[in-house]
């Protein structure tokens, strides 16, 4: 696990990418992503779907990295990854590159759970050797918020909003990380921009990894979710003390919690201070639907402790 | 690594087995692919050549077109030789990346086996697949058959990769008309071809980490329009280019593909066909047959169709009496898509000849030579010119 100091000097080592970006104050992608470049040491080649990421860091003729880096289109950010790996492999073999350099993917919640999905599960039954980090901020946000696969029962979205007929979104979120691991990919992970430390690590487990290896990291959009700007860290760390998105990992098929709260915290703790989710508690509360919430969260909850504590049996 | 050519072959070859043999040749780093009939037999045949030791590309086995062409624009920008083949609904999935290859200046190759877009379904030949792609940026160049369809390739991949072009580039062969019948084919030497095309240095690759290029960026209305003019002008340098190949492809094979479309007893012609692709040789036979009977008829067949050769058509139709344009395509609402092409080539010319426009063969129609013939009477002036008509449909 890296230290502090570690991690200090991973940022002073080389500005990978900059802030020389138009993502808006308080985003957490920018968070997520200099992590995750900040704990690879190899030379590192970066792809990135279309989404908030790439329209902000690239206008040209400016750009905010300083590392190569690729966008072609919104759903194929693995397939255009798995192109980038295979040139590389070939031009290796015939002694046209000598360097060792490693290949992470970026996309978005909407670009990954959604339209992206075929691509990537292709990319992963493939077997390149490649990180993908979904920066999951539960709504596809560079077209204004609109709902996505990963967006939570009963948020508001602009294209799932709130009426005398409606509460928001009517479906549950769909469980992306458990379906990257049927793949049975060498490690899958979710993390978090709430627990630097912990994504430092699961970069660094997953970039040596000869094969694909995906991380999901939830990282909050200001503006969409409804807070401060300030609150990013905060709102996303909620996320993690009232279970609602849970570190853990799957290393070989073994999944192992990352994370377990002292005291875990009532759900309602992390959907208050977020205005996607207001209408949950004005003009009255919604009891039945915040009980509903509880419960989901508690289920799945219930359901990776078994997952893990099953995977620790087995190691034993 | 093994070879199998080492001097000048001629054999029984199908277009799409010929197709297989350039892209050994070629060498190239990547080929993403993805089986659709009658493309099929291309990349089977590529992979058995791969797995028998022949060249040692990465094939990459991806889950869609989509996909394949996502991977071919990701490995083109790496810096590899990148090839590709498809057909139909393959080329319509890969449509939206096709656009951003061609943007991108990624040079890469594609065989492309014509069949008709659904629907209906069908996986017969006709050109509604390459014409939805007309407007791409991609280069297009139709053959004839299977010798053209192994000649042109090769040539058509040092025109992608000549850097006043860097453009991808499609070499388009009719579906089981080409594809899946077999003919004599002269295949060159494998070392011939190597050294004709030469190695692929991209100008910028992606995989120089010490000299890290941002690709693929997000361009407002302050740039967007200036980056597509630069398109225009690579297209507009493929004419020069494609002249240049030729010759040395002429020294190199003895065989010339000279200027950017093949004149067929065209020099006193009063009535010319146009055609694309396979059915140029149905149509030779007609206009041997009509030459017989003393009609003064020629053929005119475009090699390119992207960029169109434009100016030198019109002179080549300027004076003559009336011209039949024969479309395996329609743009619904509108002319065949090799009309219109034609018609707006016209403008500049003094002696405008009459113009005619056939839809024929769509969805694998067969035309026999017959069916051409009696187009004739209509150039004759037995019928109104500026009428969209069909050969060969029951009304
Ligand atoms: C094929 C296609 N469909 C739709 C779009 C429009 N579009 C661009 S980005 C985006 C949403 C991105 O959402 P997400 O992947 O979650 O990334 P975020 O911006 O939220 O980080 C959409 C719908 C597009 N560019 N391409
Ligand atoms: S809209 Fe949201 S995700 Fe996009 S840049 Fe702003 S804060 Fe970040
Ligand atoms: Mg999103």
């Amino acid at each position: 696990m890296p230290n502090t100091k570690a991690l200090a000097s991973y940022e002073e080592r080389e500005k990978r990418f900059t802030g020389a970006h138009a993502l808006c104050a308080g985003c957490g992608t920018p968070i997520a992503v200099r992590a995750v470049l900040n704990a690879i040491e190899e030379p590192v080649v970066v792809v990135t779907a279309t989404g908030c990421l790439e329209v902000a860091t690239t206008r040209y003729p400016t750009t905010a990295w300083n590392v190569p880096w690729l966008h072609v289109a919104f759903e194929n950010a693995a397939a255009v990854a798995s192109g980038v790996e295979s040139a590389y492999r070939v031009l290796r073999r015939r002694g046209k590159i000598s360097k060792e350099i490693r290949f992470v993917a970026f996309a978005g919640d909407g670009g990954t759970y959604d339209i992206g999905l075929q691509a990537l599960s292709g990319a992963l039954e493939r077997g390149h050797r490649f990180l993908y980090v979904c920066c999951d901020n539960e709504a596809y946000m560079n077209t204004g918020n609109q709902r996505s696969g990963a967006t939570p029962f009963a948020a508001q979205t602009s294209t799932a909003p709130v009426g005398q007929e409606s509460f928001g979104k009517i479906q549950r979120r769909k469980d992306l990380t458990e379906i990257v691991v049927a793949h049975r990919i060498p490690f899958v992970a979710q993390a978090s921009i709430g627990d630097w430390y912990d994504l430092a690590n699961k970069v660094r487990k997953a970039i040596s990894t000869d094969g694909p290896s995906f991380i999901n990291v939830m990282s909050s959009c200001p503006r969409g979710w409804g807070h401060d700007a300030n609150q990013t860290v905060k709102i996303t760390r909620l996320a993690l003390e009232t279970c609602f998105w849970p570190l853990f990992e799957v290393e070989d098929g073994r999944w192992s919690l990352n994370y377990v709260p002292e005291e875990r915290l009532p759900i309602e703790i992390w959907l208050r201070p977020q205005k996607r989710f207001a209408h949950l508690f004005e003009p009255q509360e919604k009891t039945e639907l915040l009980r509903e919430i509880q419960k989901q969260v508690d289920r799945d909850w219930e359901r990776l402790l078994q997952r893990c504590e099953v995977s620790a049996c087995a190691s034993v | 690594m093994k070879k199998i050519l080492e001097k000048e072959h001629r054999t029984l070859l199908t277009g799409a087995e010929a197709a297989a043999h350039t892209m050994r040749q070629l060498r190239p780093e990547v080929v993403p692919v993805y089986p659709i009939t009658p493309q099929t037999p291309i990349i089977e045949t590529f992979a058995q050549f791969v797995a028998d030791g022949f060249v040692d590309t990465e094939i990459i086995n991806v889950e869609s077109e989509h996909s394949a062409m996502s991977a071919a624009v990701g490995a083109s920008c790496g810096g590899a030789r990148v090839l590709t083949a498809t057909s139909s609904q393959g080329l319509a999935l890969m449509l939206e990346i096709c656009y951003i290859a061609s943007a991108m200046r990624c040079p890469i190759g594609m065989a492309v086996g014509s069949r008709a877009l659904s629907g209906p379904i069908n996986i017969h030949c006709d050109h509604s697949d390459s014409m939805m792609a007309r407007d791409a940026g991609w280069v297009q160049i139709f053959c004839e058959n299977a010798q053209e369809a192994y000649d042109l390739s090769i040539v058509g991949q040092k025109l992608a990769e000549d850097q006043r072009v860097l453009l991808p580039v499609m070499t388009i062969q009719d579906g089981f008309t080409i594809t899946h019948s077999a003919e004599p084919v002269a295949l060159l030497p494998d070392e011939a071809v190597t050294e004709f095309v030469g190695e692929y240095r991209a100008l910028y690759p992606l995989l120089d980490t010490e000299h890290p290029t941002t690709q693929g960026p997000f361009a407002l209305p302050d740039y967007y329009f200036e980056l597509k003019r630069q398109q225009v002008d690579a297209m507009e340098n493929v004419y020069a280019v494609w002249g240049e190949l030729q010759e040395e492809f002429a020294k190199l094979s003895g065989r010339r593909y000279r200027g950017l479309f093949e004149a067929y007893k065209l020099d006193d012609a009063e009535y010319i066909y146009i055609v694309l692709g396979a059915t140029a040789g149905t149509a030779k036979v007609a206009i041997d047959r009509l030459r017989r009977q003393r009609k003064r008829v020629g053929l005119l067949k475009p090699w390119l169709f992207r960029p169109f050769p434009t100016e030198e058509i019109a002179q080549a139709l300027q004076g003559c009496k009336a011209v039949a344009i024969l479309d395996r395509a329609l743009s619904l609402g509108s002319w065949g898509p090799l009309y219109s092409e034609i018609s707006a080539a016209l403008n500049t010319v003094s002696a405008r000849p009459l113009l005619y426009n056939y839809i024929y063969g769509l969805g694998g129609r067969d035309i026999r030579p017959d069916q051409l013939m009696s187009v004739l009477k209509d150039l004759e002036g037995e019928s109104d010119a500026n009428v969209q008509r069909f050969i060969g449909l029951r009304e």
